[in-house]
């Protein structure tokens, strides 16, 4: 019985969605994309697959290690900034407010090119074991965009790490936790739940801001999309399909992190 | 100091038009019929996922070329359009699909009877427009629009990428001759900065005066 009720139910609101203007349009979008698909040229594909595989590869990888890092980083940010003496408060504070208020490509480019063009002249950083590392482009793409979500994020989890009720606090030392307990057990992860729509946010965010790095030589996904551009001469194809690959992973991210924001108990606070 | 000056004039444009295209986006999402709310919401679900560098290089490459191949079918010459005029119009692109978001949600926040209101009264809807949706809705949305503002004079260093001379490329030419890479992208960032912190002290007075005669947040809280 409840079983019929809920396929009922489904249908009526597919019903709702598919409104006659609406199937028109997906037809019509259907049939650009199948000329997309058919009139332009797509025979590059089979020779760039592998490289295209690599880069998507890669484009993620940057996203996953920048995300972690600088949300590591950003709590402390957050919480200097939240509870901090003004000698924590003010230093965190000015970090934010550079990172934000400069482009993330001038931040790339003087790491690359400023910050990179200075270590070879030092004798002593040369001879270094980290100079293997310093000759190639990624750890400054890693870095550049680690410091900028750490940035943007350092103030979110500011505000998220003010917003979680004083009295669960101090419930949690009523109840003999150590200052690090509480921290851990309580206010830590009720300031990423109360965070974490806009994480959702920063990451996308973050996303976009991957193909930045592709101007300091690092083949992601957007770097193997510009040689193709420049091996075969075609303009949109592979913009294109950037774009669509693009959207797919804003996609899978924005579902992922709605899997998550679900799980949580929504009475807080 | 050119490159600065473009950058600025640029900024100033995308969000102008982005304004307009967000307050014509909003109207639509709010009160167009089916087929233009469809259309509106896949214009800022596209423009919202895909990459700003991404979207650049498309609307460049293919707005200049589109207007090119339909001049030339419509029988007149070829036009060498601009960069700046190409850079305006495909930031204000996207930023119009942001800020239609801003404007939408800002007009939401209006207490419904007061537009309500407004229509009793027998205004037509250009002058309800003008006296009291936007009015109404600028306090709501000045935060909002102001995080685009910046994002705006950020994102004109992605046009350094196609090729247009602004402050971001004209610092990596002055440090490619000169050699001083570091001090020429510092020098940039302190620009960029000081842009920043400057427009925020504008809009900080902004938002003061479009909120004049409401209750401060403090005491709403």
């Amino acid at each position: 019985m409840a079983n019929e009720a809920t396929i009922i139910n489904a249908v009526a609101r597919t019903s709702l969605w598919l409104q006659p203007h609406r199937i028109v349009l997906i037809l019509i979008a259907l049939g650009l994309v199948l000329s997309a698909v058919f009139f332009m040229r797509w025979d590059w594909l089979p020779q760039y697959y592998e490289m295209g595989l690599i880069g998507i590869w890669r484009s993620l990888w940057i996203l996953a290690v920048t995300c972690i890092l600088g949300f590591l980083f950003a709590v402390p940010l957050g919480l200097a900034q939240a509870t901090g003496s003004f000698w924590f408060a003010a230093p965190a504070k000015a970090f934010c407010t550079v990172i934000r208020g400069t482009p993330l490509l001038i931040q790339l480019w003087l790491l690359y090119y400023g910050l990179g063009s200075l270590f070879p002249q030092n004798p002593w950083v040369r001879e270094s074991w980290v100079w293997p590392y310093l000759r190639q482009a990624w750890p400054y793409g890693v870095l550049a965009l680690t410091l900028s979500f750490a940035g943007y994020e350092g103030e979110v989890m500011r505000g998220a790490f003010a917003g979680v009720p004083k009295g669960q606090l101090e419930a949690a030392r009523a109840f003999g936790m150590s200052r690090w307990k509480a921290f851990r057990r309580i206010w830590l992860p009720q300031a990423i739940y109360r965070a974490l729509p806009t994480l959702t946010g920063e990451t996308v965010l973050q996303l976009k801001s991957t193909p930045l790095v592709a101007t300091i030589s690092v083949i992601d996904i957007f770097a193997v999309s510009s040689k193709v551009r420049q091996d075969t001469y075609l303009t949109y194809e592979p913009l294109l399909l950037l774009a669509l690959i693009y959207m797919t992973i804003t996609g899978i991210l924005v579902f992922a992190f709605s899997r998550i924001e679900a799980r949580i108990p929504n009475k807080i606070g | 100091m050119l490159g600065l000056l473009h950058s600025v004039e640029i900024a100033v444009g995308a969000t102008c038009l982005g304004l307009l295209i967000g307050t014509g986006g909003a109207y639509g999402k709010l009160y167009g019929g089916p087929v233009v709310r469809d259309l509106l919401a896949a214009y800022t679900t596209i423009v919202r996922a895909v990459p700003e560098l991404v979207l650049i290089l498309l609307l460049y490459y293919a707005g200049t070329d589109l207007i090119n191949q339909a001049l030339t079918a419509m029988g007149y010459q070829r036009v060498d359009i601009s960069g700046l005029a190409a850079g305006i119009f495909v930031l204000g692109f996207v930023q119009g699909a942001y800020s239609t978001e801003v404007i939408r949600g800002a007009i939401l926040a209006i207490p419904q009877g007061q537009i309500e209101a407004a229509r009793a009264y027998g205004m037509s809807p250009g002058l309800l427009l003008r006296r009291i949706t936007l009015p109404a809705m600028l306090p709501f949305a000045i935060p909002g629009l102001a995080n685009l503002w910046l994002i705006a004079t950020k994102d004109t260093a992605l046009l350094a990428v196609v090729g247009f001379y602004e402050l971001a490329l004209a610092t990596r030419q002055a440090a490619g001759v000169t050699k001083a890479y570091f001090t020429f992208f510092f020098a940039a960032g302190v620009l960029y900065l000081l842009l920043s912190l400057f427009s925020n002290f504008l809009i900080g007075r902004v938002e003061a005066w479009s909120r004049r005669g409401m209750p401060s947040l403090k005491e709403a809280r």
